[in-house]
């Protein structure tokens, strides 16, 4: 693993925030939102702020861009000095001069962070409306410059495109287009990569680095991911409940951390090595897929549109009690799959084998009864329970549903409830009053409550923490273990297949180029798309967990 | 894009062919025999032979619908009973003060309640926004006569500022038209700016609340063109749309007020008309008012692809 070791001894501070205090006005009895953060940085120089949902990351970076939500968030003491000048002070139109000229900002949503229904072109030139006075077809020419400086392709057709018609890696290139175009001292990015692919996240990586070398641009990296840590990262600092736990160059806090917490977010990290094999099952397969296809677009008489084939000759089957992962990027129909064999969507054609019975092509009335063996966990536990409903009302829907008694679904329910770890009293409460990870806990408990063979997890961990990620992940296995259950696991993340799968298949525009063991997958990769895939997820030549190099066997 | 407009305007067609087949049972499907209504309780035998052959009621009724179709797409209405002048030239006389008022109305209501509703949102939750809400109720609660009647009480009997009532055309002279117009169109604005505010209250907040909103002022834009170039244009779909839903509350409202105002138009044309069971005359205003309703529509689908790139069908 090659740190960056650059020094930074010499270069003049850009940013210098002291003893920043966020409270929440008009909640004196609050703790505050940031306690006394101190953080500098040099010139040129890459601090990556890692820590968990909720830690103070954000708000930090929107002190420093003044761009806190008013009435809701207030910086009441400390000092943010850039150059030397404290922006707390300024006004709102000194402010308004700031950003864009001396601070720009990057967010983790490219593909909400563009306006719609203005054309990329514009929304880039309306920075050097707001801040310079060119000429039109000067204007023109430095938007074009910096759109090829960030390696987009066809400027002058992009330069007129919507953002609806980009992909989310060049709707990101379009943003740091947009923060860079007037050479900012500071650059701050906000989870810049999460909500990207892994080859485009590498690819987003190496171009802020390549315009921070050529600029000497300070930045402020936001992540929770420790893998992009390792990359990119000179100093590296450490929030937990708006306080900076620790802070240290990228080696030293990799390799010898000092704190607790930070020695347990690194060990939280899964790692790319796979889990020892299970022993091979016995008894036959609980699901099975046979020449599975999905062709969307295909009908219509005037619809001259080329067919989109989301999964073609998809095969496999898991047997009882074994994990199975669908690895691959968006688009490669991995959710397709999923959602064809929970019939949210119909398959165009092949098979779908419940224990011994074909439901592929079983009408809605007829699915029904095949509906309980089969359940499914989706992404984001924040929106795929009913807010309205109580905890309790969504665990016993579906037992409700196949004719079990109310009062016995509800005994159930709570026994569900421990069984993932919440207390029982928890059935009368409602989604809000729950984490991330407790209401993916539910979310779970939801699907078991029908006793399935099978269980779909659709990135089901994506959204979480790495450390609840650990704690839900090991509820899996957990339940697994208990009850015997299939689980087919589709993520985009090799980390997180790496320690739950028996098997991984891979898949790449609709098909399955590769299915083999997870170790053999991970090791020993036979497609070159597989390579790529390794090859591009951050860090993984460190092994966080144990702070050192990964020990090749 | 192109084949999108022709696909709704095709669209418009079945929904007219409907709202005609309606206009025509009108009168044949009331209860009774329709030349006996029309004739009322005085009429000789002899006149209900004429008004039954004048209207074709002796043939059967799908020549009678031919027929009628035949003429109504030559731009014949039939002739009033009452008056005996052509329909067409009746609402043809009637039409402009109406529209006149009307397009005031529309003009002046979004320009007061769009930016009523813009800074309702930028400054949520102050003394701002609660009174655009609270005019907002009392513009919705409010009857459209009792504004009309308080607005002549306070402008022209206490204040005298502005005839009571009465109607000039633009063309005497644009100001008589104004003084006249104004009251008028303030009273029928009243519900118009209330529904209009609150839309656009309601879908500003939401478009503020979006990721690029953040992007623009991370850019350091100014707070006006955050609101007006950023937010709006996101947030005008739904206000366009209740723009046009308010058109059919539009046309309520200049019944009652061209009745207030004493206004020469088709409002009063149709209460009239009601009034003496005019039939040619209320399928004429049914036939115009849903036609127009069905255009302003069409104008409205259209504009979304304006406002939105996005939406391309």
């Amino acid at each position: 693993m090659q740190f960056k070791t650059r020094t930074f001894d010499a270069a003049p501070t850009v940013l210098d925030i002291k003893n920043l205090t966020v409270e929440l006005p008009g909640n004196k009895t609050a703790a505050p939102v940031l306690d006394a953060v101190s953080l500098r940085i040099r010139q040129g120089e890459t601090v990556c702020l890692v820590g968990e949902s909720g830690s103070g990351k954000s708000v930090t970076s929107l002190s420093v861009m003044g761009l806190l939500p008013k009435g809701a968030l207030a910086a009441t003491g400390g000092r943010i000095e850039l150059e030397g000048k404290n922006l707390l002070e300024l006004g709102p139109q000194a402010m308004r001069d700031m950003r864009a000229q001396k601070i720009s900002m990057i967010f983790q949503e490219p593909m909400t962070a563009l306006n719609p229904v203005m054309r990329v072109g514009d929304q880039i030139e309306e920075v050097l409306d707001t801040h310079t006075r060119l000429a039109a077809r000067e204007k023109r020419a430095r938007v074009l410059d910096i759109m090829n400086q960030v390696h987009l392709p066809d400027v002058e057709r992009i330069h007129r495109s919507y953002p609806h018609q980009l992909s989310g890696g060049q709707r990101q290139r379009i943003m740091i287009a947009m923060a860079l175009i007037l050479e900012p001292l500071l650059l701050i990015a906000d989870e810049p990569t999460t909500a990207l692919d892994v080859t485009t996240q590498k690819q987003i990586l190496s171009l802020i680095a390549e315009l921070q070398e050529k600029h000497g641009t300070a930045v402020l990296f936001i992540t929770h991911d420790m893998g992009v840590v390792a990359e990119i990262a000179d100093t590296v600092h450490v929030m937990k409940l708006g306080q900076i736990v620790e802070q240290a160059p990228v080696e030293e806090l990799l390799r010898r951390p000092r704190q607790d917490y930070t020695k347990q977010l690194l060990q939280s990290v899964p790692s790319l090595t796979p889990r020892a094999p299970r022993p091979q099952p016995q008894g036959e397969a609980v699901l099975s897929v046979n020449g599975l296809q999905k062709i969307y677009g295909a009908h219509g008489v005037f619809v001259r549109r080329e067919p989109t084939r989301a999964a073609s000759d998809v095969n496999f089957s898991i047997p009882r009690g074994r994990t199975l992962g669908i690895v691959g990027e968006s688009g490669s129909g991995k959710s397709t799959v999923a959602r064809c064999i929970m019939r949210l969507i119909d398959p165009t054609e092949g098979e779908i084998r419940v224990g011994d019975r074909e439901i592929a092509t079983l009408s809605r009335r007829a699915l029904r009864p095949y509906r309980k063996h089969i359940q499914i966990v989706f992404q984001d536990p924040f929106r795929s329970l009913n807010p309205r409903w109580t905890i309790g009302q969504s665990l016993i829907e579906g037992p409700l549903n196949i004719g079990t008694d109310k009062k016995a679904a509800l005994k159930r329910a709570a026994e569900l409830l421990t069984l993932v770890g919440l207390p029982d009293d928890a059935v009368n409460r409602y989604p809000h009053q729950f984490s991330g990870g407790q209401r993916q806990r539910v979310a779970i408990a939801r699907a078991i409550a029908m006793e399935p063979d099978v269980l779909v997890a659709d990135e089901a961990v994506s959204a979480l923490d790495v450390s609840v990620q650990a704690q839900v992940l090991q509820l899996l296995d957990e339940l697994q273990q208990k009850l015997g259950i299939a689980i087919l696991f589709i993520t985009h993340d090799l980390r997180v297949a790496a320690q739950i799968c028996d098997e991984v298949v891979v898949m790449q525009h609709g098909h399955i180029v590769e299915h083999d063991t997870a170790a053999n997958v991970l090791a020993n990769p036979q497609h070159t798309y597989t390579r790529a895939l390794i090859e591009a997820a951050p860090g993984r030549a460190w092994d966080f967990a144990n702070f050192r190099e990964l020990q090749t066997a | 894009m192109l084949g999108y407009i022709i696909r709704r305007i095709l669209a418009v067609i079945p929904v007219m062919v409907i709202v005609a087949v309606f206009v025509f049972l009108l009168l044949r499907l009331t209860p009774g025999d329709p030349a006996a209504i029309i004739a009322g309780d005085m009429a000789t035998p002899a006149q209900l032979e004429r008004i039954r052959t004048s209207l074709g009621l002796s043939d059967p009724l799908h020549v009678q619908f031919v027929t009628w179709v035949g003429l109504l797409l030559k731009g014949e209405l039939g002739t009033s009973l009452i008056s005996n002048t052509p329909v067409t030239q009746m609402i043809g006389q009637r039409i402009w003060p109406t529209f006149n008022i009307a397009v005031m109305t529309i003009i002046l209501s979004v320009v007061i309640a769009v930016p009523m509703g813009v800074i309702a949102a930028w400054r949520h939750r102050t003394w701002v926004d609660y009174a655009v809400m609270a005019f907002s109720v009392l513009g919705f609660s409010i009857p459209v006569f009792v504004i009309g009647y308080l607005f002549i009480q306070v402008f022209s009997i206490e204040l005298r500022w502005l005839p009571v009532q009465g109607y000039a055309a633009p063309t005497d002279g644009f100001g008589k038209f104004l003084a006249r117009a104004i009251l008028p169109c303030l009273t029928l604005a009243t519900i118009y700016v209330a529904l209009i505010a609150r839309m656009t209250r309601a879908s500003m907040l939401e478009v503020l609340g979006e990721d690029y909103i953040r992007t623009a002022r991370a850019k350091g834009v100014k707070e006006t063109v955050v609101l007006f170039r950023h937010a709006l244009r996101n947030a005008a779909v739904p206000i366009m749309t209740i723009i046009g839903t308010g058109f059919a509350l539009l046309i309520g409202g200049v019944v009652v007020t061209e009745s207030v105002f004493n206004i020469p138009g088709v409002g009063r044309l149709t209460v009239d008309a009601i009034l003496a069971r005019d039939y040619p005359v209320i399928q004429g205003m049914i036939l115009l008012t849903s036609g127009l309703y069905v255009f302003i529509n069409l104008v409205i689908d259209l504009s979304y692809t304006f406002f939105d790139p996005r939406i391309r069908y």
